[in-house]
């Protein structure tokens, strides 16, 4: 650029070639991560596929539907664990949703600054908590106190339902934090539009904001429910029915969870590593909770389509 | 007014109610749709705007003007008690509506907001239908039927000259409308709960020329049934469209490095606009404003 004459000479605007090297090869780094990444989960749906298809078409059918999950015994009865699963989600979704939504909406719309302040980093040290310290948490003291006081002393000392109110409690951080965040991005002027309509504060809250955060807080919901499905180590810990379990529909007695199968199949003392029915059993819980989570994930966006509110 | 300043005051606080000063409000004629006297309004330790002494009639329309930060926003939004929103704010002097303080302990900013709508200078419709936009003030009031709703949803919309362009979308996102169909329909809204004042605060700085055009046109129309008071940093549109202009700018002061505003001039559009009788005000609407 010293001379006019040149001044405008494409070269001026070229890519210099050390650049042009530098911009390569960051771009090679990030795709290497993202194709490693996806080998990674490739590699794990193919390993949970092969066993899952070989334990299926290896087992009796009939042990699929009896008595109990006894895996050791070759009794491999599915519902046991889907029932187990479906109440220790179920109940602890009763403890987190109203509990999660409701401090969400209170530090997004209701708190002063000042309390968000220090309420909010409180709920994340919750969501910190190991799951394994909740586990015991539910048998020394959910169970004594909660359950025992509900039910009258018919439970048994280990029980699904402890275990279900564990999950909840560890669900909530999760469902809190994401549906705050949720509320909080809603717009301002569309609070302000309520307000200036002479709306208060709680049917700004539920007209407005609620309406508009939905996709996220939809969010939220389907992802406190996979945390609840996918948590061992309370459920191990606190439902009972380690080796196995007999089918049953009462929350008060012991119960087992898919994961709950899956972890007791890896630590018994017989270990079943290897091969073996019981073995691959456990990649087919592993791939019907893979589809289980799937699906919800699929129909959790599908009704943030249909209901959401885009601002 | 005796029955407007018992419904702006909750029913809780009903044995404060004797506090209001009705003894003003009882002159019906005289008495201005707002009075300000002494206001001023401090964002935390800063003072934004002071001094303020305006009286607002009813059937006109008001055109706030002056420089950016003067406070014009400011002072509306003490109108319809919006800066109680802001933590910070906090608002000292008086301000009367139909003679009855604003700012008093009994009054109810909801019950206020009832009464004095207000139009944002970006379009802030709801993310909903066109029509559950309208019905949401009316259904805050707790209207109900179908048919009454249908028929505030239309007549609002036909008052803010919209109907003709959303009758058959009404079940369609708001959203979707363009940025000046947006905005009327954000007045159509503000009309539908049947307000005696409606603030607007810049309601065309994102709009193109035709869709301003309309909406002058439309404030025009609707002068007659309400009280309109607009923030405009137009010249053109505060001397076209008001009776009477209000000019703020802003001074430097002794308590802090910023600037704070003050109320210059308030007086017919036509005088604030032909013979200003302050040379601040002459400078800016002639253009000559630094
Ligand atoms: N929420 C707030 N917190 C703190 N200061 C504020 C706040 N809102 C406004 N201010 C300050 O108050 C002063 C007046 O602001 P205001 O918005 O009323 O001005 P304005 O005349 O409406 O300006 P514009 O024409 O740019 O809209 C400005 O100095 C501004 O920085
Ligand atoms: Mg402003």
């Amino acid at each position: 650029m010293s001379s006019d004459t040149n001044r405008w000479e494409i070269g001026s605007l070229r890519l210099a070639p050390a650049r042009r090297r530098a911009d390569t090869r960051m771009r090679l780094i990030f795709s290497a991560a993202a194709v490693a990444t996806l080998a990674i989960s490739i590699l794990i749906i193919y390993t949970l596929v092969k066993d899952a298809w070989g334990f299926f078409i290896d087992v009796p059918k009939g042990d699929l539907w009896n008595i109990g999950w006894f895996p050791r015994r070759g009794i491999f009865d599915i519902k046991t664990l889907i029932l187990g699963t479906l109440m220790v989600t179920g109940i602890a979704m009763l403890i987190a949703v109203p509990l999660g939504l409701g401090v969400a909406i209170y530090l997004s719309e209701f708190a002063a600054p000042r309390v968000r302040r220090v309420l909010k980093p409180i709920i994340e040290v919750l969501a910190g908590i190991p799951s394994v310290v909740l586990g015991y948490f539910a048998i020394s003291f959910i169970n004594p106190n909660i359950i025992t006081a509900l039910v009258g002393g018919s439970n048994k000392a280990f029980n699904v339902a402890a275990a279900g109110v564990a999950v909840g409690i560890l669900t909530i951080p999760i469902i809190a934090s994401v549906s705050e965040d949720a509320l909080r991005a809603v717009p301002m002027a569309l609070r302000e539009a309520s307000y200036g309509l002479g709306a208060r504060r709680v049917s700004t809250t539920f007209r407005v904001v609620f309406p508009a955060a939905i996709s996220g807080i939809v969010a939220a919901l389907i992802l406190g429910i996979s945390r609840a499905i996918g948590e061992t180590m309370v459920v191990a810990i606190a439902a009972g029915a380690v080796g196995g379990g007999l089918f049953s529909t009462d929350p008060f007695q012991p119960g087992q969870t898919m994961t709950a199968a899956m972890a007791a199949l890896g630590f018994g003392s017989d270990q079943v590593a290897g091969s073996g029915l019981a073995f691959q059993s456990l990649f087919f819980i592993g791939f019907l909770l893979f589809v289980i989570t799937l699906v919800l994930n699929m129909i959790g966006d599908r009704l943030v389509r249909k209901v959401r509110e885009e601002y | 007014m005796p029955e407007l300043a018992s419904a702006l005051t909750p029913l809780r606080s009903s044995e404060n109610s004797r506090k209001v000063n009705m003894t003003e409000a009882a002159e019906t004629d005289q008495v201005p749709v707002f009075r300000t006297r002494g206001l001023a309004v401090y964002y935390g330790d800063f003072r934004a705007v002071r001094d303020v002494n305006l009286d607002v009639r009813g059937q006109e329309i008001t055109a706030f003007i002056g420089p950016s930060g003067c406070g014009k926003s400011t002072v509306l939004r003490c109108f319809d008690r919006m800066n109680d929103l802001i933590p910070s704010a906090r608002v000292e002097g008086s301000v009367e509506y139909h003679g009855i303080n604003l700012y008093d302990k009994a009054v109810d900013a909801v019950e206020v907001r009832r009464r004095v709508g207000m139009v944002f200078q970006k379009p802030n419709p709801f993310p909903k239908s066109i029509y559950d936009n309208l019905a949401f003030g009316p259904r805050l009031n707790g209207i109900k039927k179908k048919n009454e709703l249908d028929e505030i949803v239309e007549s609002s919309l036909k008052r803010a000259a919209l109907w003709d362009e959303v009758k058959d979308r009404l079940k369609a996102s708001a959203m979707g409308l363009s940025g000046g169909q947006q905005q009327r329909l954000c007045i159509a809204r503000c009309i539908a709960v049947e307000p005696d004042v409606i603030l607007m605060d810049e309601p065309c700085s994102a709009l193109d020329p035709i869709a301003t055009a309309r909406i002058e046109d439309l404030m025009q129309e609707i002068k007659r049934d309400f009280t309109i008071i607009i923030v405009t940093h137009n010249m053109q549109q505060a001397a076209r469209v008001s009776d009477r202009t209000a000019f703020f700018t802003t001074e430097v002061n002794n308590e802090s490095d910023r600037r704070t505003g003050v109320l210059v001039e308030f007086d017919l559009t036509q005088k604030m606009f032909s013979r200003p009788s302050d040379e601040r005000t002459e400078a800016y609407v002639t253009g000559r404003f630094g």
